[in-house]
């Protein structure tokens, strides 16, 4: 008896492909995934760290730990800077602190280091005493700073011991001051987002769960289309006047509204209950919303379009939003990722839109920075939503 | 065995017998299947049309091509006397599906008012046709209730009313009784004439024969996507399997010898003869079978019905 019980469950399963790549291909493609994030990168070892200096104190001691700093091979270090920012041609000067904190806060270096004045004259100190060396920071990559801390540790190192290259964190220690045992003092600021402890990757997760489940929402949603395609609402809605474009605008818009109150639910719950500050990015909060409802919302369209079975859909919708959900960074921030893995991160849906959350609630980006993100956002519900519409012919005249 | 005699009801014979949806030579094909091969139909002002056919025969095909569902490669749909461009089209025809076509997590009032809307229903007719609708189905008592809960029965009727909300002339139904009891049949029947009554033309579907046979003013027979027989139940059965009855009976032994001009059954104990009139012929027939010395237990007359005519256009082959 249990023979052919078993019998029963092997035949419809070899016979269901959705449930076969569900339960075969989908977890391969995901060990693939997760094995090109973070394997890939430990085997051919740490990407170069992107790190601008303003030199402000302009000593020999201060251009030898430069060059330090730029023979470093874990470091891409500049110190000076177009006149015109994004003009090649435009003269180099040296770059000076408020340009730097401005490269960071929009997210083009996750670190720049300020040598202030006078710095050359106090170096080194090793009792953590000293003028210090200010670290702006990108609190999104807290891995790069640490890195850069200990690579100014081993650059100073070299500096004092004329070009041999040695492990920095050298001297006594002394509890509670972090800069004790040190050769250059530092400061870490961190020039955007949240500056609480703890509170930081708030925005971050709530953004990245957000667009993760307001995709799933929207496939479910959309897949109403299929379940009035088999109650035969769907063919008494296109005996009338509505049609399938009216039909279609009307999902669309039920998602749209859906997804963009998900979603705030969800930023009024890290709100209330994480700290996340919500009321003072209002505005950016609401436009990035509205833009990746929509595209969301379109998607999911799609999705209900392409598939012929509420159970295709969903195994569609697995397998394509957990793969988005990877690579675009709604599971494990890109920018933690190798420079590779985030350019093709940019393919997903969810990167665009996880940028656009980034740059309002940790780089105080004003709405003219949301651009790039509105605009591929925009797009892609275009471009989803003829997709949906070319695809919905199936159900229209035939 | 009862006796058992069947006469035809007096059924209202269509009004103007004007043709208010007329289709002509319907062809189409779907790859290698040709649905329809030249498939005719005149719907009558004021019938109510049976549309028969086993299964894959064409008839949901020929449905969704009249609603401009579906797009003929051949041949011609008129109504009222003309080809009418698909919008007007939706507002001169009703719909009533097969499935049960309504949302079940809204109430019988909120389906109401949403198709009415679809169906163009003028927002200041609408409050008094969700009313009418919920009178005509005995629904208004449960018009708060979610659908979902309903029985078939309900459900049914419910599926009838959201399509005909607007007022259309001329009324669809695929299978509109399938799968309900004999007091929700009965009930739609009802519903329908009403409707009939008001002016509509009906022209449904069914696999239930007997209901074409008694509630429907003439029949229209499709087999392999071409019309095979269409007319009053009488002129079909005269043109098929013919009007004469069939006369059964049931002896104590079998006649020996035999007697002529009978069909032998159950090893002679059961004679069938055909008369064309019973008054007249019967008597002479029965009178024979008692000279011949055996006693007669039982006797049926049976008439042709619905049955034999579908069985003698269409076959007994199954159509799967």
């Amino acid at each position: 008896m249990i023979g052919t019980l078993l019998r029963i469950s092997q035949l419809s399963l070899s016979r269901d492909r959705v449930a076969l790549a569900m339960v075969f291909a989908l977890p391969i493609l995901f060990f693939s995934i997760f094995a090109s994030v973070f394997g890939r990168q430990s085997m051919s070892g740490m990407s170069k760290v992107q790190v601008f200096v303003a030199d402000e104190d302009r000593s020999d001691m201060s251009r030898y730990l430069i060059e330090a700093l730029k023979a470093d091979p874990g470091l891409r270090v500049r110190d000076s800077v177009h006149t015109l920012p994004g003009d090649a041609r435009s003269p180099l000067i040296p770059l000076a602190r408020p340009r730097a904190e401005m490269l960071v806060r929009a997210g083009d270096v996750p670190i720049a280091l300020v040598i202030p004045r006078g710095w050359g004259a106090t170096f080194p100190n090793l009792s953590g005493g000293g003028i210090k060396v200010e670290v702006l920071s990108d609190p999104s990559d807290p891995v790069a700073r640490h890195m850069v801390i200990g690579m100014l540790q081993r650059a100073a190192a070299t500096v004092l011991r004329g070009g041999s290259g040695a492990s920095g964190g050298i001297g006594d220690t002394a509890d509670g001051d972090p800069n004790a045992g040190n050769l250059v003092a530092t400061v870490v600021t961190a020039v955007v987002g949240d500056k609480r402890e703890g509170g930081k990757m708030i925005s971050f997760y709530a953004a990245g769960i957000a667009v993760m489940f307001i995709l799933f929402s929207c496939a479910a949603g959309g897949g109403s289309l299929l379940d009035e395609q088999d109650s035969g609402t769907l063919e008494r809605v296109l005996n009338t006047n509505v049609g399938m474009s009216g039909l279609l605008a009307g999902k669309w818009l039920h998602l749209t509204i859906l997804g963009t109150v998900q979603i705030t639910v969800m930023f009024l719950w890290g709100s209330l209950v994480f700290g996340l500050d919500l009321m003072s990015h209002l505005p950016g909060f609401f436009v990035m919303t509205a833009a990746t409802a929509a595209a969301a919302a379109s998607f999911g369209l799609v999705l209900a379009t392409m598939s012929r079975t509420r159970q295709q859909l969903m195994g569609f919708a697995n397998i394509i939003i957990l793969t988005m959900s990877a690579l675009g960074g709604s599971m494990f921030p890109r920018f933690l990722m190798s420079p590779t893995m985030q350019k093709i991160g940019l393919v997903t849906f969810n990167a665009w839109a996880l940028d656009g959350y980034i740059k309002v609630f940790w780089r105080e980006a004003p709405l003219t920075a949301l651009v790039p993100q509105l605009a591929v956002l925009a797009g892609l519900t275009v471009l989803f939503l003829a997709a949906a519409r070319s695809m919905a012919r199936r159900w229209e005249s035939v | 065995m009862s006796t058992v005699a069947v006469a035809a009801p007096e059924r209202p014979r269509a009004g103007a017998g004007v043709a208010v949806l007329r289709v002509r030579d319907a062809v189409r094909s779907f790859g290698q299947v040709q649905a329809l091969r030249g498939a005719s139909l005149d719907l009558l002002s004021g019938e109510r049309l049976a549309l028969l056919g086993p299964n894959g025969a064409g008839k949901t095909t020929l449905l969704r091509a009249i609603t401009g569902r579906v797009r003929l490669d051949g041949g011609t749909i008129e109504m009222f006397g003309r080809a009418i461009p698909a919008e007007e089209r939706r507002r001169v025809l009703g719909i009533v599906p097969q499935d049960l076509a309504v949302y079940p997590l809204l109430t019988a009032r909120e389906n109401l008012e949403v198709f009415g809307r679809l169906h163009g229903v003028a927002p200041s007719r609408l409050a008094s046709r969700v009313a009418w609708a919920l009178r005509w189905t005995g629904l208004g008592e449960r018009a708060k209730e979610p659908v979902g809960r309903f029985s078939g029965g309900m459900k049914r009727r419910l599926n009838i009313a959201c399509g005909v909300l607007h007022e259309p002339k001329i009324v669809l139904l695929d299978e509109p009784t399938v799968g309900v009891d004999p007091q929700s049949r009965e009930r739609i029947y009802e519903m329908l004439e009403e409707l009939r009554v008001d002016g509509a033309s009906l022209l449904l579907t069914t696999h239930q024969l007997e209901e074409a046979e008694h509630r429907c003013d003439r029949i229209a027979i499709l087999d392999h996507g071409r019309m095979v027989a269409t007319g009053t139940l009488a002129e079909l059965i005269e043109r098929t399997v013919g009007g004469d009855r069939q006369v059964v009976l049931k002896l104590n032994r079998a006649p020996s010898p035999p007697l002529d001009g009978f069909e032998r059954l159950e090893g002679g104990r059961v004679l069938s003869a055909r008369v064309r009139d019973v008054g007249r012929e019967l008597p002479g027939l029965l009178e024979r079978v008692r000279a011949s010395g055996v006693e007669i237990e039982d006797l049926e007359v049976r008439r042709h019905g619905l049955h034999d005519v579908f069985i003698h256009l269409t076959g007994k082959e199954l159509r799967e």
